[in-house]
């Protein structure tokens, strides 16, 4: 028998009350254990989505599971399973992080003794304990953005909700944010997460949906949906680069630097009679990777195309 | 665990943190509505009561006005204290803690209204200390004094909820008190008797809900009131249960905080 999914999202609607339809009746699964990429252009839905998840906002349609339980039909059983790490600050700034997280574990009816245990634990998971005695407002963006990650886990939710979590945080707290994230996914949370930052879902999540004008307009693995770019992007780490690049044919090369080389040629291109002009060139390559941003590609090809294809029939 | 042992945890934390914040700024909660009063005892009860002599059952006019102040600053604290804390956690958006939670309305209600008491409570027998300065009072009735005091609490505990809850902006929160609470609550028999007024002025006043709650109060505490004390408490009664339904009802839509 297959195991209850993680969230079932069938037929949601929602229209605001300025006529706005921002959910155009969307259906999804997410799989227990799943670290689940949610992606679409600002104001595509996706916080809608979230908003009714959370029972932030009331759907005009249709019906949203969290492990089989309806968020519509036993609101208060299905937010036990939740952790919501919303994109907006939304603490109250007067208060010291540790009393937050007591008090959001006490919202949970968790008792005051296992509040206090937990709060400590995350706190200082996300190295926020030497803050904990502090005014919240004091803290820096990047952590107050942990801040909200360890109390979403005050009640260990069973599904994790990230609504741009990292948005206006720098790279170190960024990657540290996202090794707390994957340990706890790792630990069995699923975990949903929304960004703009498109090379984070490409490296951590396993499933997608992008959502633009209120529909799903892609649902898949990552690896299907990686697999169906044509076009590839390397970066080439080289000992020097002379004026003027040499033409290979079938490969676009683009100086980063002076020791630096991005080559975009078809998937299907063989890497042979590059190495083999650029070495006839003097050119070392001394290493090479892949260049992680052909999430993005994709994202900018399905969202425009999809707005192309609406255009052309209207 | 059991629903109702978790509705206890989450009711206590909402209470402890309305009182943690009541105590963290004493300043602004506790001291002014003490000092506003102790104006009060000194002007209206020292200075003018005692040209005015004694009134109502042979009371002097200090001794007369001690309950009406009293239950004023007990209505305004508990109004103020949830409007603001309230309203507060809405434009911080720390509300939504509570709304994604699972936690049901009546528990957000409840906490918030128990958290608005007992800074009404406080401040009330704050200024009661301070009239004991001024004048002596020997409570006739103390369990119809407690009760009115709670009742009276409460109904404005459950006003200033439901106005945080419509409340767009600060301003918002300001106007009932200026606009509503203050005339009523001059208007509610707080200085004078309403016996003392001609018709119409006496049945008008009669509409007033806090005509009661001040002599349901005064019945308390001298034995004397305006209103029959039965009807106060029916009146206090039919507040409480109308305002809840109505708070709950909001709730439940989730006017000004779901959309």
């Amino acid at each position: 028998m297959s195991p209850t999914p993680a969230l079932v999202v069938d037929n949601l609607r929602k229209t605001y009350s300025n006529g706005v339809e921002a959910l155009k009746g969307i259906s999804l699964t997410v799989q227990p254990g799943d670290f689940f990429a949610l992606l679409g252009p600002n104001g595509a839905g996706k916080s809608t989505l979230i908003g009714i998840l959370s029972s932030l906002v009331n759907s005009s349609g249709g019906d949203a599971q969290v492990f089989g339980v309806s968020v519509n039909k036993d609101r208060s059983e299905a937010m036990r399973l939740i952790g919501l790490v919303p994109q907006e600050i939304n603490f109250n700034q007067f208060e010291k992080p540790f009393d937050i997280c007591v008090n959001e574990a006490g919202f949970y009816g968790i008792p005051r003794k296992i509040a206090a245990e937990r709060a400590e634990k995350y706190l200082k998971e996300l190295r926020l304990w030497d803050k904990a005695q502090m005014q919240a407002r004091t803290l820096s963006g990047g952590m107050k953005r942990r801040l909200m990650i360890a109390r979403a886990m005050m009640n260990e939710p069973k599904l994790l909700i990230l609504d741009e979590p990292t948005a206006g945080v720098d790279i170190e707290i960024r990657r540290s944010m996202w090794q707390f994230v994957s340990a706890i996914n790792a630990a069995g949370t699923t975990v949903i997460l929304t960004t703009h930052y498109l090379e984070e879902a490409e490296s951590l999540c396993r499933n997608i949906a992008i959502i633009d004008h209120g529909t799903i307009i892609e649902n898949t693995s990552m690896k299907r949906l990686l697999a169906t770019l044509d076009v590839e992007t390397f970066v080439l780490d080289v000992d020097t680069l002379p004026d003027e690049l040499p033409n290979v044919h079938g490969v676009t090369l683009r100086r980063r630097d002076e020791h630096m080389l991005e080559a975009e040629m078809a998937r299907s291109h063989d890497l042979n009679s590059l190495f083999a002009t650029l070495s006839a060139h003097g050119i070392t390559v001394t290493s090479m990777r892949n260049k992680t941003n052909r999430l993005e590609e994709l994202f900018v090809r399905l969202v425009e195309g999809g707005r192309n294809g609406k255009e052309q029939a209207a | 665990m059991s629903n109702t042992a978790a509705n206890l945890i989450a009711l206590n934390t909402i209470v402890r943190r309305e009182i943690v914040r009541i105590m963290r700024i004493w300043t602004q909660t506790l001291i002014p509505p003490a000092i506003t009063m102790t104006l009060y005892f000194v002007i209206f009860g020292k200075l003018i009561g005692s040209r005015i002599g004694t009134i109502q059952g042979g009371f002097s006019y200090m001794q007369y006005i001690v309950p009406g102040l009293v239950m004023m600053s007990i209505i305004t604290n508990s109004y103020g204290n949830i409007s603001s804390s309230f309203f507060g956690a809405k434009f911080s958006r720390a509300v939504e803690e509570m709304l994604v939670s699972p936690m049901p309305n009546w528990v957000i209600l409840l906490g918030y209204v128990t958290g608005a008491v007992a800074r009404g409570l406080v401040v009330g027998v704050l200024v009661l200390l301070i009239a004991l300065f001024f004048t002596d009072l020997h409570v006739a009735h103390p369990l119809i004094t407690f009760a009115s005091v709670l009742l009276g609490a409460t109904i404005f505990s459950l006003a200033g909820f439901v106005n945080a809850v419509y409340a767009k902006k600060f301003d918002d929160i300001a106007l009932v008190p200026t606009f509503v609470l203050t005339p009523l609550t001059y208007l509610g028999g707080v200085f004078y008797s309403v016996n003392m007024l001609g018709e119409p002025w006496q049945a008008i006043s009669r509409a007033n809900p806090i005509l009661y709650m001040v002599n349901a109060f005064r019945f308390g505490v001298l034995g004397i009131s305006d209103v029959h004390v039965g009807v106060a408490f029916v009146v206090m009664l039919g507040f409480v249960v109308g305002l809840s339904i109505v708070a709950l009802q909001l709730l439940k839509r989730g006017v000004g905080l779901r959309s």
